[in-house]
């Protein structure tokens, strides 16, 4: 006979030479109750303020953000205000990037709730008085690709993530758009929440659409979730992100494109099968309008677009023209929406996108990425966070990721914004460093890196008008004078790291304009 | 040189509004706000301040709104000013 | 020929980035009354400090029977314009006074003979007598036709085939190739429809004009492509290019081709036809 009774000896003697219990049913009985009920008792349900305190924060630990929603954010500042409610101080707050709507940080930091930022950029009021010394410490810069890093190797540890999502179901499965009738905001990718979804400690997933489960195919994944808090709003639709594809009518803008393009085109990189990335600035998004036009024409196809994708990018795909688009943010609703929809429109983690740690991120296969700037200088340095008044106005984003790690960067930037020399000496801001940047594209004229002469000679073999970086520094000089050294002081308000982890330039605080 | 108030220019981009009135002799003042004042804030003065000079003006009180003009529009934009507080013409009437 | 409100110091400074052959700074039409006198002040400076590089400058002056008109001739042949455009011109005499005008300034500063002269034919009498204003001066380099004032004087109005426009247009290319000088197209205004703005452009080239007026950078290419030279200019512009090299290389300063003497203007227009053969991807190299 072989029956339970006869082996329970040997179910022990297994179980004590394994340090194991031996099993025996317990008195708790199924659960009966419905599912589609029973999901709404999930553990992981909570209020922000339960939420926070199971989180088991405490005075001085790390709390992270991403900046999906945009302008139309309001996740940062109704979490910040509750933990200033709930007495909180010292706090590390470390975004993707923060803008104007998070002006009330200012009083947190006043306050001493806020003691230390860490973010890709910074705009409006809080820049302004950051630039001019608000805090004590300074605020740590990276670049997309580099906090994915940092965060993956440990240097950014992340205590508590308060993830705002466009869905959620209550175990934490969660979109940056939702299928449900009751969708309320739409921001497509969550590729910067995602390496903090997956390597901070506690992650709350905040949501003002709680849908049932499974909200799947889903960004986020219920494994690495432990709270769920539903909300009125995560942020202002209106701007998050808009429907129309805004097109540049300023006649500057159009001419940089047009020349970004040409370069493109004649640089031996535009074959079929190519890869390409534009940044956020008009000129580089009109310059993938004029690309289109020789794709069509010549019967090229891009194998990827990557990055931030745009209706633009969406367009060529559903014409054929690129094959996959590989999206770390979407930058308006078309976008988000094929996102949602669109099989081979694939979201990426800001790890996945542009680290420089992860041999397989998309940055590595990318060949041509075009790309704005606030300056250039005879370097072929590139500053895109600080003004030329001095006031930090910007965010490095994916700038110094896509440069080093793509075969061909091209930079547009105008020689001169109003009286504002752009090709300078120096720059203000070292963000992207020279030996990353191959091209710069001004309305006087194409300056090539040095060590790109294959480039250069091919472009003036093309008739373009490939002048020395140095003439154009020159030019803008004899335009508008030579500008005065602004007035720096001596606290150090802000410090840049490389996407490599180490600090590659630091800011110094300027005082205010008296004139 | 007698003057009255008088203005020229505009608040548009790569512009510069100069407002014009009496000093009673007390010199040339000038009060400057611009977007470009820390790069450029001394040059503009002394563009404001020499074009004046030039045109036989030595004392007045100067509102001058930049919007990142360049000194050929400051200059152009201070003679105008200029022209209308005194009434006197740089070209042949 | 790119047409600039004389009143905008920000479109004034960087105008020819775009690369019009020529551009036109306006002190008439795009000017209010009460701002005459400070867009003359631009216009002078502006010519006097930006560097317009290798584009020709056109001011378009106020009327003489105007108050403004004479001072708008002194401020721009002062500060080196090249050409002074003369709007509504209906007679050959308009353009006798403002040649006088004109070297009154140019005796007085030293440089007689310097400002070029172009008409803009904006009435049923200016057609009429194109020829005669056309031949007026030796300083006449142009004549050009404006379009909605001649409509208006004609009482009709603009249609996209421009059938109303066709008399003028072939009065005006027929007296400036008689004249031996440039014959130029008025503007197109409507900037969302390029379709018909490149249907224009391409009846004008048909018709002979040598150039289109244009409002906005963005007409510049179309104009571009539609007047892209043909392989007999390009041909000629090289052979130019060419003697001038040679030129260079025995270190001499007279450049001649098939025996005639190349001055300057044509030089400069030899590369500007290389340039724009490279740039509509005709040719690759010069």
């Amino acid at each position: 006979m072989n029956t339970i009774y006869e082996r329970a000896a040997l179910v022990a003697d297994a179980a004590q030479r394994m340090g194991k219990h031996v099993y025996s049913p317990g008195t708790a009985g199924k659960i009966t109750e419905a599912r589609l009920e029973f999901q709404k008792k999930s553990p992981k349900l909570a209020t922000l303020e339960e939420a926070i305190r199971r989180s088991g924060l405490t005075d001085g630990m790390t709390i992270s953000f991403h900046h999906h929603f945009r302008g139309g954010d309001k996740v940062v500042n109704m979490v910040v205000d509750k933990l200033a409610q709930m007495g909180f101080r010292n706090l590390h707050l470390a975004a993707s990037s923060l803008s104007d709507v998070h002006s009330p940080l200012i009083g947190h930091i006043r306050n001493g709730v806020i003691s230390r930022i860490s973010t890709s950029g910074l705009r409006g009021e809080l820049a302004q008085c950051i630039s001019h010394g608000l805090m004590d410490e300074p605020v740590v810069f990276r670049s997309h690709g580099g906090r994915g890093s940092a965060i993956a190797s440990g240097d950014l540890h992340i205590d508590v993530a308060f993830l705002g999502t466009s869905s959620s179901d209550p175990l934490g499965n969660a979109c940056g758009y939702s299928r449900s009738p009751n969708a309320r905001s739409i921001c497509g990718s969550l590729g910067y929440a995602l390496p903090d979804a997956r390597y901070a400690d506690k992650v709350v997933v905040i949501t003002d659409d709680l849908v049932p489960y499974p909200n799947t195919p889903n960004s986020i994944s219920e494994h690495d979730v432990d709270f769920v808090v539903e909300v009125d709003s995560v942020g202002d639709s209106s701007k998050i992100a808009s429907g129309a594809i805004r097109d540049t009518k300023n006649p500057r803008d159009i001419l940089l494109a047009q020349q970004a393009a040409r370069v493109i085109e004649n640089s031996g990189y535009f074959n079929d099968g190519f890869s390409i990335q534009t940044g956020s600035g008009g000129a580089s998004l009109a310059a993938v309008k004029f690309l289109r036009e020789s794709m069509i024409e010549k019967g090229i196809k891009a194998s990827f677009a990557l990055g931030g994708i745009t209706a633009h990018m969406v367009r060529m795909h559903q014409e054929g023209l690129i094959d996959r688009l590989i999206d770390v943010q979407s930058f308006d609703k078309v976008a988000a929406e094929s996102l949602m929809t669109d099989r081979s429109h694939k979201e990426v983690s800001s790890c996945e996108y542009a680290s420089a740690d992860e041999p397989g991120s998309a940055v590595h296969y990318l060949d041509v990425v075009i790309l704005s700037a606030l300056e250039a200088d005879v370097n072929f340095n590139v500053n895109v966070l600080v003004g030329s008044d001095g006031i930090i106005r910007g965010a490095i984003g994916g700038h110094p990721d896509t440069a080093a790690d793509s075969a061909l960067s091209v930079i547009v930037c105008p020689l001169l914004r109003g009286r504002i020399p752009c090709i300078v000496d120096e720059v203000t801001t070292l963000i992207t460093p020279g030996s990353t940047v191959d091209v710069i594209v001004t309305e006087y004229g194409i300056a090539v890196n040095p060590a790109r002469p294959d480039l250069a000679a091919r472009l003036r073999e093309k008739g373009m008008n490939v002048v020395g970086i140095e003439w154009l520094r020159d030019k803008a000089r004899s335009i508008i004078g030579r500008a005065a050294p602004l007035p720096f002081g001596n606290k150090v308000v802000g410090v840049v790291m490389n996407r490599d982890g180490s600090v590659m330039d630091v800011i110094k605080n300027i005082e205010p304009a008296d004139d | 040189m007698g003057i009255k108030n008088a203005q020229a220019g505009t608040l548009e981009s790569g512009d510069i509004l100069v407002r014009i009135s009496p000093n009673d002799g007390n010199g040339i003042e000038i009060n400057l706000d611009s977007t470009v004042a820390y790069q450029f804030g001394a040059q503009i003065r002394s563009v404001i301040d020499s074009t004046l000079r030039e045109l036989g003006v030595d004392s007045a009180v100067v509102y001058a709104t930049d919007k990142g003009a360049l000194d050929c529009t400051i200059r152009a934009r201070v003679t105008a000013a200029a022209v209308r507080a005194t009434g006197r013409d740089v070209w042949n009437d | 020929m790119m047409f600039v409100p004389g009143n905008n110091p920000g479109m004034m400074a960087d105008a020819h980035i775009y690369g019009p052959d020529s551009i036109m700074l306006d002190l008439e039409d795009s000017v209010t009354i009460a701002e005459k006198d400070t867009a003359r002040l631009l216009v002078y400076n502006a010519l006097r400090s930006v560097d317009y590089g290798d584009t020709e400058m056109v001011v378009r002056i106020n009327p003489l029977n105007t108050p403004y008109g004479r001072k708008d001739i002194e401020a721009v042949v002062k500060a080196g314009v090249h050409v002074i455009r003369m709007p509504k011109t209906e007679t050959a005499a308009e353009v006798e006074e403002v040649e006088r005008e004109i070297e009154k300034v140019e005796r007085e500063i030293g440089c007689l003979g310097r400002t070029r002269i172009m008409a803009a034919i904006e009435s049923a009498l200016g057609v009429v007598n194109a020829y005669a204003i056309a031949t007026a001066s030796p300083r006449m380099m142009g004549i050009a036709l404006g379009a909605e004032d001649y409509c208006a004087n004609l009482k009709t109005q603009r249609t996209p085939g421009g059938d109303e426009l066709r008399l003028a247009r072939e009065t005006i290319v027929v007296a400036a190739r008689a004249a031996g000088i440039d014959a130029l197209d008025t503007v197109y205004s409507n900037l969302d429809d390029m379709e018909t703005f490149r249907k224009e452009v391409e009846l004008i080239h048909t018709l002979g004009f040598d150039g289109k007026s244009i409002i906005n950078p963005r007409q510049i290419e179309i104009v571009n492509e539609v007047f892209a030279p043909t392989p007999r200019a390009i041909e000629k512009a090289r052979a130019i290019i060419a003697a001038i090299r040679e030129a260079e290389r025995r270190g001499s300063g007279v450049v001649s081709v098939n025996g005639k003497m190349v001055d300057r203007p044509v030089v400069i227009r030899a590369q500007r036809t290389i340039d724009l053969a490279i740039a509509s991807g005709i040719i690759s190299e010069a």
